[in-house]
């Protein structure tokens, strides 16, 4: 136990992984588990105003059973990441795909593709509300010097949906190339030499040589994407607020919207441990995934 | 000869398509600094147009005028800075202890910060609250930073570098006599700049860009972040250009990250590519 121990080699003394991790343990304790744990509580009180709760057993779980609006939520939940995942992917694919062939200004391109990236969730919202404004918006009025007619974009139940996943597919395509670009640059340029003399096209050296090899990195970017698009607030929030009517409404917004607009705090905290039960899923596979990831790198 | 120069052309043709691409990608990040840049008139109107006919920073002028935008900015940057400091710290000491020590109670821990990982910020954000009120923080830019210095990625991300650093090395300092502080900060850190370099970038746009935490834990107009203080602004009945004003802030906030990541390229992708959060 003495730090100072006379006879060398010193000895690993046993307080040092205390005083490593203790920062780190501490404010898991504080800011983490307590909060999980008061959540938990929460799960099974009805209450209206934070603090002062009422013991109510099971009933906010048998409410999540017929409860319409939740059935909307995890409908909207599914059309978003269905809309998202293949579609950033694919198009992340792609381009870099593209930009693994020597091509003049390709770190420049690279570069571009990438920039979406750094913006807060809040700007792009801001930003893309903007752009769909349906009275001013630049998409309307390019569409309007096309001599086409405007769409209502966000304002409507029917595009609304489609124009996030338009806008997040957007923020998400640099993150799927980049991925997708360290894991090309590992396939030998021999295999694919080989092939080529062998007489196999572009076309079939992609489908038969180029999608196979990278099977491990999209199983990845799978996991990732899906997890990040049950995660995705801020935009949603900035742009729609889960509107017009619950058009937009995906699990997580109706979990916040529960607590804060509805007050109904018992009833949040129900459905936010259903949705961390989905995501439960999903993360065990991406702590594997996130680890592989790095190794592509 | 023919074929070389087909190959050519097509090269060229993939690199138009590419560009055509990416200036569609880059496009909203322009258009926020073209409408910045615009006078409300004309932005406030149905006319399509790539360039203002009369660029002007009277947007800038008259947000920063109305709204403590400055203030804002400083207090971004301080729980941005002041935040990712102070959890680099927590993460490396963490990831220290949980790759290089076996210790009492170390598989616990692991296990437990795995479990947070999968809980969304939505989901604890009233408890979460409850305690930061208990502890008469809110409204203060701490209020933003205590909560935050957990960083369970950052501390994986940690582990899993410093899993790297050979333990000879180590062993090698405490025959020489070092003690446990002495070896991590004079032999341990040092083999770990490219690390600390990926946890401050990452935690300082993370924090740079958070949103939903220091919306509900600040309040007062003059206490906010730049996204928080970004947010109030959509459809504020009180400017005369509002989308012009909004935008002039939009631009604000993402030019210090743009900078960086100008800069800083390389680690920034690879910080990004190796956590894949956001």
């Amino acid at each position: 136990m003495s730090p100072h121990v006379e006879s060398p080699p010193r000895r690993r003394a046993r307080w040092a992984p205390y005083v490593f991790a203790g920062p780190a343990a501490l404010l898991f304790l504080a800011f983490s588990l307590l909060p999980i744990v008061i959540a938990v509580a929460l799960s099974f009180q009805d209450t209206a105003t934070l603090g002062d709760g009422e013991w109510v057993g099971t009933a906010n779980y048998e409410t999540m059973l017929g409860d319409p609006l939740l059935r909307t939520a995890l409908w909207n939940t599914v059309l978003f990441t269905v809309g998202t995942v293949p579609t950033a992917m694919a198009i992340g694919l792609a381009l870099a795909v593209a930009l693994n062939r020597p091509l003049p200004g390709r770190g420049v391109l690279r570069a571009l593709f990438f920039v979406p990236m750094v913006a807060a969730g809040v700007v792009v919202g801001v930003i893309m509300s903007w752009i769909f404004n349906p009275d001013y918006g630049v998409a309307n009025n390019a569409l309007a010097a096309l001599g086409l007619g405007g769409l209502p974009w966000l304002t409507s139940p029917r595009t609304a949906m489609l124009t996030l996943i338009v806008v997040v597919v957007w923020t998400r395509i640099g993150f799927c190339m980049v991925i997708y670009l360290g894991a090309l640059q590992s396939i030998p340029a021999e295999l694919r030499e080989a092939a080529a003399i062998d007489g196999a096209s572009g076309w079939q050296r992609f489908r038969r040589l180029t999608v196979p090899m990278l099977a491990p990195t999209t199983s990845i970017l799978l996991i990732l994407n899906v997890v990040f698009s049950l995660q995705a607030f801020d935009v949603i929030y900035v742009m729609t607020g889960g509107g017009p009517g619950f058009s937009t409404t995906v699990l997580i917004q109706y979990v916040f919207r529960s607590a804060f607009a509805d007050a109904r705090m018992g009833y949040a905290a129900a459905l936010g441990l259903l949705l961390v039960l989905i995501l439960l899923v999903f993360t065990l596979l991406r702590q594997r995934a996130t680890r592989r990831a790095e190794e592509l790198l | 000869m023919t074929r070389t120069s087909a190959r050519r052309t097509r090269r060229w043709l993939l690199t138009a398509a590419l560009t055509a691409v990416a200036a569609l990608v880059v496009f909203p990040l322009y258009w926020m600094v073209v409408s910045a840049l615009t006078p409300g008139g004309q932005s406030q109107s149905s006319e399509f147009y790539l360039w203002p006919d009369a660029p002007t920073t009277d947007n800038f002028t008259e947000v920063f005028a109305q709204q403590p935008v400055w203030q804002w900015l400083g207090n971004s940057f301080f729980v941005a800075s002041v935040g990712t400091a102070l959890s680099v710290c927590v993460s490396l000491g963490a990831g220290y202890a949980l790759a290089k020590y076996r210790f009492r109670g170390r598989g616990l821990l692991y296990a437990a910060f795995l479990v947070t990982i999968m809980i969304p910020i939505q989901v604890t954000l009233v408890p979460a609250f409850l305690v930061t009120a208990r502890l008469g923080l809110v409204d203060s830019p701490w209020a933003v930073i205590l909560p935050t210095l957990f960083d369970v990625v950052g501390i994986f991300i940690a582990r899993q570098f410093m899993l790297g650093v050979p333990d000879a090395l180590i062993e090698a300092a405490r025959l020489d006599g070092a003690g446990e502080l002495r070896t991590f900060f004079r032999v341990v850190l040092p083999t770990c700049w490219p690390l600390v370099g990926v946890l401050v970038i990452l935690g300082f746009m993370n924090r740079w860009n958070d949103f939903l935490w220091p919306l509900v834990v600040l309040q007062g107009n003059e206490s906010l972040t730049v996204p928080v203080g970004l947010s109030t602004l959509t459809n504020n009945p009180a400017f005369t250009s509002p989308w012009g004003a909004v935008m002039a802030v939009a631009t604000v906030a993402v030019v210090p990250l743009l900078v960086v990541f100008l800069v800083f390229q390389r680690t920034f992708v690879q910080g990004i590519a190796s956590t894949g959060i956001k």
